[in-house]
């Protein structure tokens, strides 16, 4: 697979660090990839907006930064407006469909999901990121979904293992219904 | 050489920031005492040996302010333990004067610094590299260091480990010099087995009660330590000293103290530095450089070779002792040595000194908060292959 | 313990040499102090406090910082290190943690322990750091040539306040008991036996112990003062002195040739440090916690000895 680059924005809160270790995780220690996850720290990362920038490559990775956004989920409009420029041509956008209206041009492809209103169905708006995390795997294909599942289980804690492993075949089955061909 | 102890080794692959994969070199190099206070960005490192250490043995203290944290740490070497504090610039700055004290006494430690950039306050949660030289010369008086500058949070991993070894070889203060980027960013980092990580033991005196000497060397010029404890009774002091120990005011005894302190580094810079060299032969330009900016440069390299030009690669690992001998080899057979930095010139400055003006140094500062952008490193590669 | 069996103080006191050399290093004397200095006097109360209290010399570690005061780590015969300016305390505090084993001694001045490395004592004075403090309080900086130290009394002349000093002084007892030191003592170098008695309370005091001995500076105090010599200064002493075991450390500041206030102020059981931090990582950790694996007994019973 050649370079990605994914850039998870939303407010603090919302498990954007965690979305962006989970990835990062499951490609680079279950998925057979390389992957750098990096952050803003410092004030300006804590409360409102907050952002983790992921790079997963099959080559080993030198330039650990962004350069062009090939996924941007967004789960806040705030984040979605301060980073939906940097997304590429051709490139994909994932977002809560509750929180962001999503203003790209046609080249995007955009999947929306309610995620947060998924996790609260499923008793917990805390693991709003994990049906994300799922809805992502699915409509993107960057990362085996077994890889994905197995980051889910062995980063969050374990009492709530099984909240978050039903949370994130939510959001993998919504990808699944989304992108299966209408009719 | 002795294996590292399986209980302290996190057998493994994981996914782990630079300064958490600073903290497990820590543990398997087999630190047991950390005494450091808060500063961003390496407050990770001390928060994870906080969290860890009890159920491994060992010991962290969060005292009052840096300067006591490299004291604490002086204090618990002599104690017996293997030790290590863990700051940014300011409090680097503070631990200065007892940096000193530990080049003056021989005293094997360990100092991180998560480098931001500076000066001052400068900008705390954002990356610099402009403490190489302080790393270097920020005490007073003749004295040498050693500093490894690792590129990735594996390399925060083993060359922490490696400078418990080097510390205990050497009996200096060996500094790790992270940088915001390396400690902030996540990666898969492969644990070995405690089998497989070798570990230097504390170089002990076996000398009987009465008839040891604190500072006396054999050929190597490094001396065996006893602790606190240990029967010996012995003197240690920051003065100028003989080699029982003893506060000796005279320029025949700083003669020779100093130039042994110096001289048991200088002496063994080939088997201290680490240097990763690609393409080296042949080349019209050399691309030096070190920590995180290594990995920025990489694809200024690879699209000047796409473009033909013959550009090497040579990264420092060990970034003091400075790789003299190997500059100087290479010094009038290059064009140039291009030095991307994260400063307004350091390291640069010692390349320039070793080419002697036989081959020209081009400098690509960067005054810190981010990385370069390569196309600026391709730019300078192709000025200096014309 | 010492092979010594008689007390040595008395035992070769006819001999040709000091009676507590096996606790000296009579291979670097004579020391630097000027004659009537009141730090020999105090060093030899603290060398016979070790054979009284019964203390194996190679338990002991001596650790001083820098000044006239610094430099008894250089003379006494048992594990010294001389450090850097106002960093004894940090540096002690780090050999106690890596070897509990050890009864850790700071010996150092006014200045060192109060001015440049003030920071250090009230922080190991809240945290009850198990070792022991003692401070040669001369009022004055010696070894850079009589300045200012943050003891000086009001209206004394020091080479830094030529017109007199005026900076409200630290009543060290009463500092030292509002951080939390679990032994507070004060005593002049006249009262050698007492404060022979005090360093041995306090050598075996579990937590921060702290002893005042005041002692004059003959070259810098004294002369700039025009108050005589190091014997008109313990003169001063034998007349101003007064013995008040438990006064309210509140009220016992010195004045510039004032009553001085001596005795025996704190004495209190805190749990240390080490007691604390073992006590909350067993209950938070219980068996996790590494000194419940067995290889780890004897260091349990370093920590509680």
């Amino acid at each position: 697979m050649p370079r990605k680059e994914i850039r998870i924005t939303g407010y603090g809160g919302q498990g954007v660090i965690l979305t962006g270790y989970i990835f990062g995780k499951a490609a680079a220690i279950f998925g057979g990839l390389h992957s750098t996850m990096t952050q803003s720290f410092g004030p300006e990362a804590r409360g409102s907006a907050c952002a983790s920038a992921l790079v997963v490559d099959d080559n080993v990775i030198a330039y650990p930064y962004m350069r062009d956004t090939d996924i941007l989920i967004a789960l806040s409009r705030e984040g979605y407006e301060k980073y939906a420029d940097e997304l590429s041509e051709n490139g994909i956008l994932v977002y809560d469909a509750d929180l962001v209206t999503p203003h790209q041009s046609d080249t995007v492809q955009a999947y929306g999901i309610q995620a947060a209103r998924l996790a609260e169905e499923l008793g917990n708006r805390i693991v709003q990121n994990i049906v994300v995390v799922g809805f992502t795997t699915a409509v993107t294909g960057i990362i085996d979904r077994e890889a994905v599942a197995k980051a889910v289980e062995s980063s969050v804690p374990g009492s709530t293992i099984e909240l978050n492993l039903k949370a994130f075949a939510t959001g993998y089955e919504e990808g699944q219904k989304l992108l299966a061909p209408v009719g | 050489m002795q294996q590292a102890e399986p209980k302290r080794v996190l057998t493994g692959s994981h996914y782990l920031d630079g300064d958490h994969a600073c903290t497990e070199g820590a543990i398997a190099a087999g630190c047991n005492f950390i005494a450091g206070y808060p500063i961003t960005p390496s407050t990770e490192v001390v928060e994870r040996y906080a969290r860890r250490i009890p159920s491994i043995g060992g010991t962290f203290i969060q005292m009052e302010d840096e300067i006591a944290s490299i004291t604490a740490v002086l204090g618990g070497v002599w104690g017996g333990a293997k030790s290590m504090t863990v700051t940014s610039g300011p409090g680097f700055s503070l631990m200065m004067e007892n940096i000193g004290l530990a080049a003056m006494t021989e005293t094997p430690c360990v100092i991180v610094n998560v480098q931001r950039a500076g000066p001052s306050t400068g900008l705390p949660t954002m990356v610099g590299q402009a403490d190489i030289m302080q790393a270097r010369w920020g005490s007073h008086g003749d004295y040498e260091v050693i500093a490894l500058a690792p590129q990735s949070p594996q390399e925060a991993f083993s060359l922490t480990i490696e400078a418990f070894n080097l510390s205990e070889k050497y009996r200096t203060p060996v500094m790790v010099m992270l940088d915001e980027c390396i400690g902030h960013m996540t990666e898969r980092v492969v644990i070995p087995e405690a089998s497989e990580i070798k570990i230097l033991p504390r170089r002990m005196t076996d000398k009987p009660k009465g008839e040891y000497l604190p500072y006396e060397v054999g050929e190597d010029g490094i001396p065996s330590m006893a602790h606190a404890g240990d029967g010996h009774r012995y003197h240690i002091t920051g003065l100028t000293h003989d080699e029982r120990g003893y506060p000796a005011m005279d320029s025949k005894t700083q003669d020779t103290l100093v130039r042994r302190l110096c001289d048991k580094i200088r002496n063994n810079a080939k088997d201290i530095c680490m240097l990763e060299e690609e393409e080296i032969e042949g080349a019209d330009v050399i691309l030096l450089s070190y920590g995180i900016t290594s990995r920025v440069s990489r694809a200024a390299i690879e699209a000047a070779r796409a473009k033909g030009i013959k550009v090497g690669s040579m990264r420092l690992l060990t970034v003091w002792p400075f790789p003299e001998y190997r500059i100087k080899e290479l010094a009038g057979k290059v064009k140039a040595f291009v030095v991307p930095e994260i400063n307004y010139g350091q390291v640069s400055l010692e390349v320039e000194r070793c080419c002697a003006g036989k081959s020209e140094t081009i400098l690509i500062p960067h005054m810190g908060g981010t990385v370069h952008n390569p196309e600026d490193i391709l730019k300078a590669i192709e000025e200096a292959a014309k | 313990m010492s092979d010594l069996k008689m007390d040595p103080c008395y035992e070769d006191v006819a001999e040709d040499r000091h009676p507590m050399d096996h606790l000296l290093r009579a291979d670097r004397l004579p020391h630097i102090w000027c004659a009537t200095c009141g730090i020999g006097t105090v060093v030899k109360c603290f060398a016979e406090a070790i054979d009284k209290a019964g203390i194996d010399y190679d338990d002991v570690a001596i650790v001083s910082g820098i000044g006239c005061t610094g430099r008894v780590a250089g003379y006494v015969k048992l594990d010294s290190y001389h450090t850097t300016h106002g960093r004894a305390i940090p540096f002690a505090t780090g050999m106690k943690l890596a070897n509990p084993r050890m009864k850790v001694v700071v010996f150092s001045g006014d200045g060192d322990l109060f001015a440049i490395g003030g920071n250090h004592i009230i922080h190991a004075a809240r945290r009850n750091m198990d070792i022991t403090v003692i401070c040669v309080n001369n009022f004055i900086y010696g070894m850079t040539g009589g300045q200012a130290a943050p003891t000086t009394p009001n209206t004394a002349n020091t080479s830094t306040t030529p017109h007199g000093a005026f900076e409200q002084p630290f009543n060290l007892p009463h500092l030292m008991e509002a951080c939390g030191a679990a032994y507070v003592a004060r005593w002049t170098a006249l009262h050698v036996r007492r404060l022979t008695e005090s360093f041995q309370e306090a050598l075996l005091k579990p937590g921060f112990s702290f002893v005042e001995a005041i002692a004059p500076c003959s070259t810098l105090y004294a002369r700039r003062n025009k108050l005589g010599s190091g014997y008109d200064l313990m003169r001063f002493y034998h007349d101003n002195a007064e013995i008040k075991h438990g006064s309210d450390p509140r009220e016992i500041d010195i004045g510039y040739q004032n009553k001085i206030t001596v005795g025996k102020f704190v004495d209190r059981d805190r749990p240390t440090w080490q007691m604390k931090s073992m006590e909350q990582l067993d209950s938070t950790l219980g068996e996790k916690y590494y000194l419940h694996d067995e290889a780890c007994e004897m260091c349990k019973e370093d920590i509680n000895a």
